[in-house]
């Protein structure tokens, strides 16, 4: 048997240092490739007009300046309906689809993974086949669903399909299925644990990197919600519809355009930070529980 | 657990015809009720008073007793289920329904079934349908597999490095899919004037003379567009990826590392890999869906249509008759021809994951 290196009374896995140099090497190549545009588009909203186009075009900013921002809130408070409402009814429909798909999906990957009820191989069966389906042609269906029980021009003509987004399912019941152990599970029913509770307290928290996973997931797309076919009056239209009409404006709203985008990117950013704090905190103290 | 379970009730059944029922339904149970079915379900003592005995009942009995028993579980999907059957079942029923007609939405004209004639015209004389079904093959083949093997090397490739440094790195990678409409800057460093920070840059540098059209010269067009389709690709999967290598038990890797495991490529075959089954599942999932449905992106950068078709996929067709020219019917059939091809990659995926680890 070959000798263990051990450090801190902790086994040290097999590292070569060539392994080490090529990944470090492969992460710096594909980081730069992932981050220049990222911060192109940053350097963008701070270039003011005459640097937008100017030749030879330069990828950094020389003077920068706040303009473009300025311009995107003026254009934004023109319009008459107040911005203020935009920023409201994107926040009202990101975390009421986010909140309702994670619960109703969470519940029901519970079901589907850990109880043994019939049926339920064919109910997952559907689920995982609808995965496969384009939306486009879904529309005209729900068009005529969303219309009969008169949720037409109404957020929850947004909202409420969101809640059953199969996807956050899917992401759930795969954790579940790999990351609890039936053996919990089963002590907690026999010690008189009802099964919402067994869910509630013992099951989520072991997955909460999945759940974390899915309001990341189901946010950022709600965020990023543009004109929908099933909205038409201009106080129930979200930001990013705002901004697109906006920035459509041509090449003299370019730096607009650019402002526009970074707005845009900060919030779905933001909330995945904080998520991913979090996760690495679940993982260190579940780590200690061992 | 089965034959603990006949040998446990055999002392308590005598009648022959009830013991004939059972293996009858036996049979059927094979197919229907799951095979780990939990211990509970059997009386592990027979003399208990209120034991039931799964062979003193028919097939309907017993899953209704299982139904009753596990009553819970439908209160908990029927919250998700009924949105799920509103807004994701019916709607593809009706599709399926309407891909045999000629339902059109402008003219609402609905003459009659058409039978198959939506997916005979698709296939032999829609010459944009088949060209649109090489490119996304071609575009599906290169961005599906090398986006699935990106996410999951650079996720494995970071999970070692220190929390700290693994959020910053993580938020670098993950960014460009989680940030919207922002791969529009693509068309801002690749825009088709000399304004354009490459085609500036060349020109400056002298390489050419003229800028080039980029996202609008066929050569380009479809190279390109699988670069923004990369750049993008390190999405929900690679998330998954990260949480999920997290949630393995460190004590393995130390158990493997004694039991003589040389170096991390075997690791990763032998550990990682398979214990990562579920997120891997679901990444290629991810992988699929997102590489066959590549379509907004295209349009945004490349316009609609793609110049010469060079970028027209299946979603384009789909988006074509589906909201442009309102025939929704043979949208439908589209519709149901990318979602077949797309259930045939998954299931050669799960194939080729199943092979995973042995």
């Amino acid at each position: 048997m070959q000798k263990m290196r051990v450090r801190n009374h902790q086994v040290v896995l097999n590292r070569s240092v060539g392994g080490d140099a090529g990944i470090f090497t492969f992460l710096i190549i594909m980081g730069a490739f992932m981050f220049l545009p990222m911060i192109y588009v940053w350097l963008q909203a701070f270039k003011p007009l005459d640097e937008l186009w100017m030749f030879p075009p330069k990828f950094y900013v020389v003077r920068p300046t706040t303009k473009n921002f300025a311009d995107l809130f003026t254009l934004l408070s023109d319009s008459w309906v107040p911005f203020s409402r935009y920023i409201f009814n994107t926040v009202l429909i990101t975390a009421a689809g986010t909140f309702g798909n994670l619960v109703l999906s969470s519940l029901a990957a519970y079901a589907v993974s850990k109880i043994p009820f019939p049926g339920r191989k064919g109910v997952f069966w559907i689920i995982q086949r609808s995965l496969m389906f384009t939306s486009t042609v879904t529309a005209i269906a729900n068009f005529l669903t969303l219309s009969k029980l008169g949720l037409m021009d109404n957020p929850l003509a947004i909202i409420i399909p969101a809640w059953g987004s199969t996807m956050g399912l899917y992401l759930m019941k795969q954790f579940m299925d790999s990351s609890i152990s039936d053996a919990v599970l089963e002590s907690a029913r026999l010690d008189g644990c009802s099964e919402f509770r067994t869910f509630w307290t013992i099951a989520m928290p072991m997955v909460k990197p999945a759940w974390l996973t899915l309001i990341i997931y189901s946010f950022q797309g709600l965020w990023n919600t543009g004109a929908s076919a099933y909205i038409y009056s201009e106080q129930w239209k979200t930001l990013n519809y705002a901004i697109t009409q906006i920035t459509a404006g041509g090449i003299a709203r370019a730096g607009a355009s650019a402002a526009g985008s970074v707005i845009m990117m900060i919030v779905p950013i933001l909330v995945f930070v904080v998520s991913q704090s979090n996760i690495i905190e679940t993982m260190a103290s579940s780590g200690m529980k061992d | 657990m089965d034959e603990r379970n006949n040998n446990v009730e055999n002392d308590v059944l005598v009648d022959e015809q009830v013991n004939e029922n059972v293996e009858k339904a036996d049979l059927h149970r094979e197919g229907i009720v799951e095979d780990n079915t939990p211990v509970e379900n059997t009386p592990a003592k027979p003399k208990k008073k209120k034991a039931i005995a799964r062979k003193d009942m028919t097939l309907a009995q017993w899953t209704w007793h299982e139904m009753k028993r596990n009553k819970v579980a439908y209160l908990m999907i029927l919250p998700f289920m009924l949105v799920f059957l509103l807004f994701t079942v019916f709607p593809v029923g009706l599709s399926l329904v309407l891909s045999f007609t000629n339902f059109n939405m402008l003219s609402f004209s609905w003459d009659m079934f058409v039978g198959i004639d939506n997916y005979l015209r698709l296939f032999f004389e829609d010459d944009i349908f088949l060209l649109a079904c090489k490119n996304t093959l071609v575009f599906a083949m290169i961005t599906g597999p090398v986006s699935y093997i990106l996410s999951f090397l650079v996720a494995w490739f970071i999970n070692e490095l220190p929390p700290r440094v693994r959020a910053v790195v993580t938020l670098i990678f993950y960014a460009p899919s989680i940030s919207g409409a922002v791969y529009t800057i693509w068309g801002v460093l690749f825009s088709n004037d000399s304004y354009g920070w490459v085609n500036g840059t060349l020109m400056d540098l002298g390489f050419i003379d003229s800028p080039i059209l980029w996202f609008y010269d066929e050569n380009y067009a479809m190279p390109l567009c699988i670069v923004v389709a990369l750049w993008m690709s390190l999405g929900t999967a690679f998330l998954s990826f990260i949480a999920g290598l997290q949630t393995i038990d460190k004590s393995l890797f130390e158990a493997a590392a004694v039991d003589g495991i040389k170096n991390r490529w075997q690791e990763l075959w032998y550990i990682t890999l398979p214990m990562m089954k579920p997120q891997l599942m679901f990444g290629a999932v991810m992988a699929i869906t997102s590489s066959f449905g590549f379509g907004g992106v295209v349009t945004a950068l490349c316009g609609f249509p793609s110049v010469n078709y060079s970028c027209h996929t299946i979603m384009h067709c789909l988006d074509d008759y589906g909201s442009q020219r309102w025939e929704v019917g043979y949208a439908s059939a589209i519709a149901f021809v990318l979602f077949l091809i797309m259930i045939g990659a998954n299931t050669l995926v799960n194939k080729m994951l199943s092979k995973v680890g042995q």
